[in-house]
């Protein structure tokens, strides 16, 4: 049957139709003259490039970023002057836009959290002001949140002289929030090693826990012997170091603060914008998630005699987070992407300082390259870890 | 199983319980959503907290404190500022608005040609209303209206020729820009898009590599980045002496932008067509382009229309990023007048801003209504 049927077929392609209607020779003739166009408009813009920036007497190549840059950076979390190499001041970028992107997550999955759940509340003036909130933030640009919070509220904020006190030593002025800076002792060094020990011991505790209710059926309360061993062990260890810890407080002086550290306002614009946009978002995904989640998942945990805490905890948040997890992805890349809207109001994130090189420079074909390359990695890494997770997560079945 | 002991059986009937305190009544309402259980009276109290703490200063600034007439910043600042204000005034400057308001719309296109972008405006809402009433026929002819003939007719009435003045386009600005970068965008992408999402599942591979390799890289990287590619990079891969205007840089960025971004959208459609419609097209006789057009897309983009109005409201969203590179779309040409010293006061920056965000919610609210409005009317075969 099967053999009589391809006879046929190929005997028909070789004497009634023309090549030009065989699907495969079609396939590959189109392919070959895509190939051939995209090939010849590579060919003709790098070759426009080439004579464009011979033109502009512009030296291609990476060798720019050893130069010295002689362009200050207000905020910068690794030792950095205008003597500084090009390279280095794009680093200093590329550390501010991580640092963005890991403060600016944590918060909008809080807030975000709290406006999705509250959303669902069956508090009528609860739900309503969470709608509300997510209504309004998701339709705004989050270029014009940045700015209400930079040329709005934190430049209306009084001037050095006549600076906020708040307490704990820290100031409050329109050049930013200056706070107490730690300044750790010699033995300093015992702690983090001390967090290490209690992070080790609750892993160890947990996994005996989890034997134990395996076997007997008994409960062990995990979590608040965890967090007693987490925060308990290094709080021990900076007793018994001599609390080696002393702050520098900063002063007021006449003109300025000196001492402490400062936290710049572009900083704090960036963050709460990106914070309170995201988590719109973040707040629809986080109930669509738990709305997703059948409700007989529920009431039959429920007529198993589950309590509610135990029942939102072991059936309804694990089933939840399958489907909150690849679009709350989504919006963890979307907001480290609209991180570089700090260029709009001057915080130096890395299309920020990569924008001033460019200038200085004129190299735009190697400052976008890398600006491509930084944010592809990011993205694919990104990508590759939430497969990896949502691969763990992902229901099992037959 | 029979040699359970049943322990307790009741052997008498329970007492009626009271009527349930919800019934229909304001009280009962109040009572059920409101102060249910211990927690909901507290979140009441809490909530209650913050629309006393948050509602009425903010309602005192934007109408009762504001001031609303005026031609200069003196209305919008106190005595010591220079103004007529008492001292601790704090108010909304709408003055500052309503003085403005045609700038914030057309920019600094020229007065005397202003009745030109009116008379767009005009046509493009005669166009676009009937577009998305469901009840009026004719939709082909529409669409081939607004999305064809319209821009050819609006750039000549826009731009000039055929013995109109010739307005460039630095000139443009304000909501104008906004509109025509969205509207543009928005045609674009649209076919553009559905083009890639079926490059991206062809079975060629030079076609599916190069349309992957697209989508994934405008996906991974910023707006920002892609807007200075185009502004940077455009003018060097043409060959010397070709210029690009600046407007159509921004537009082609945006345009490229929103593309990759709607394939991924329809490609999600396409996916969830059974493979069975594609199969019952092709036994009868259908060739790829009759399917796509006659059977798949059509279906696939009605599952996906939420998911498409999403992607046009990022894009008006997004067209606020051209300001960066020194455009005066209507965010940038409120901002612009920040520093114009007719206007300079402390309330001016939020205020403008405010109405900034205004115009800017209204369009993508409306946007977001009309697309669960067609969600409900084509939701015809899926109901269960």
């Amino acid at each position: 049957m099967t053999d009589h049927a391809i006879r046929v077929s190929s005997h028909r392609g070789d004497s009634k139709v023309s090549p030009i209607y065989d699907p495969r020779v079609r396939s590959i003739f189109f392919q070959i003259l895509t190939a051939v166009i995209v090939v010849l408009a590579v060919w003709s813009i790098s070759n426009n490039v080439a004579t464009n920036l011979a033109r502009a007497n512009i030296a291609s190549g990476y060798g720019f970023l050893s130069g010295r840059s002689g362009f200050d950076i207000g905020f910068a979390m690794i030792s950095y002057s205008s003597d500084s190499t090009y390279g280095r001041a794009i680093l200093v970028g590329l550390l501010n836009t991580l640092l963005i992107a890991v403060t600016g997550i944590i918060t909008a999955t809080i807030i975000g959290f709290i406006i999705g759940i509250g959303r669902l509340s069956k508090n009528w003036l609860i739900a309503k002001l969470c709608t509300v909130y997510v209504e309004v933030f998701r339709n705004i640009p989050p270029l014009l949140v940045i700015f209400f919070w930079y040329s709005g509220v934190l430049s209306s904020l009084p001037q050095v002289r006549d600076s906020l006190e708040l307490p704990l030593g820290m100031f409050l002025n329109n050049r930013g929030l200056a706070f107490p800076k730690p300044v750790w002792g010699e033995t300093a060094w015992v702690i983090p090693i001390a967090l290490l020990i209690g992070i080790v011991a609750s892993v160890v505790v947990a996994s005996w826990a989890k034997r134990r209710q395996m076997r007997t059926g008994e409960q062990f309360h995990t979590i608040w012997v965890s967090i007693g061993l987490i925060v308990g062990i290094p709080v021990l260890a900076f007793l018994a170091a001599g609390a080696p810890l002393t702050f520098d407080f900063p002063v007021a002086g006449r003109f300025n603060l000196s001492g402490g550290s400062v936290i710049a306002p572009e900083f704090v614009a960036l963050y709460l914008a990106l914070s309170f946009y995201t988590a719109s978002f973040i707040a629809e995904i986080i109930r669509a998630g738990i709305r997703g989640v059948a409700k007989g998942q529920s009431e039959a945990a429920f007529a198993l005699g589950l309590q509610p805490s135990t029942t939102t905890r072991l059936v309804v948040v694990p089933q939840a987070m399958r489907i909150i997890i690849p679009p709350l992805t989504s919006q963890y890349l979307n907001l480290t992407k609209n991180s570089s809207l700090g260029v709009a109001i001057g915080f130096p994130e890395l299309v920020s300082t990569g924008g001033t090189t460019m200038n200085q420079t004129g190299q735009a074909v190697e400052i976008i390259s890398i600006w491509l390359i930084v944010y592809l990695t990011i993205s694919i890494a990104t990508s590759l870890f939430m497969n990896w997770f949502n691969a763990r997560m992902a229901l099992v079945e037959r | 199983m029979a040699d359970t002991s049943v322990s307790f059986v009741r052997r008498e009937m329970l007492d009626a319980k009271p009527a349930p305190t919800a019934s229909g009544n304001l009280f009962g309402w109040v009572h059920k959503n409101l102060l249910a259980t211990p927690k909901d009276i507290v979140l009441t109290v809490l909530a209650i907290a913050i629309l006393v703490m948050i509602v009425p200063p903010a309602a005192n600034w934007l109408f009762f404190q504001a001031s609303w007439l005026g031609s200069d910043r003196s209305v919008c600042s106190t005595l010591v500022q220079g103004g007529i204000q008492p001292d601790g005034w704090k108010g909304a400057c709408w003055a500052f608005v309503q003085d403005r308001f045609v700038q914030f719309m057309f920019g600094r296109y020229p007065l005397d040609e202003r009745w030109r972008p009116i008379l767009v405006t005009i046509m493009f809402i005669a166009l676009l209303t009937p577009l998305l009433i469901p009840k009026v026929p004719r939709k082909g002819l529409n669409a081939l209206l607004l999305f064809i003939v319209f821009p050819i007719v609006a750039f000549f009435l826009l731009h000039g020729g055929f013995g109109l003045r010739v307005v460039e386009t630095p000139l443009w600005g304000g909501l104008m820009v906004t509109l025509i970068l969205s509207f543009v965008g928005i045609a674009v992408s649209f076919p553009l898009g559905t083009l890639l999402a079926l490059g991206r599942r062809s079975k060629m591979p030079v076609i599916k590599t190069l349309c992957v390799t697209f989508i994934e890289v405008i996906r991974g990287v910023p707006l920002i980045t892609v807007l200075f590619m185009a502004n940077v990079m455009l003018p060097l891969f043409l060959p010397t002496g070709w210029t690009i205007d600046n407007f159509l840089r921004a537009l082609v960025a945006v345009a490229l932008f929103a593309s990759a971004y709607m394939a991924e959208v329809i490609r999600g459609g396409l996916q969830a067509i059974p493979k069975g419609q594609s199969e019952g097209a092709e036994s009868l006789g259908l060739s790829y382009w009759q399917k796509m057009r006659l059977i798949i897309l059509p279906q696939a983009i009605k599952l996906v229309i939420p998911g498409i109005v999403n992607t046009f409201i990022g894009l008006f969203k997004d067209t606020s990023l051209v300001s960066i590179i020194g455009m005066f779309d209507l965010l940038n040409i409120i901002r612009l007048n920040f520093i114009d010293t007719t206007w300079i006061t402390p309330v001016t920056p939020i205020t403008g801003l405010i109405f900034a965000g205004f115009i800017y919610w209204l369009f993508c609210f409306s946007m977001s209504r009309y697309s669960a409005f067609m969600e409900r009317h084509l939701d015809t075969a899926h109901q269960r």
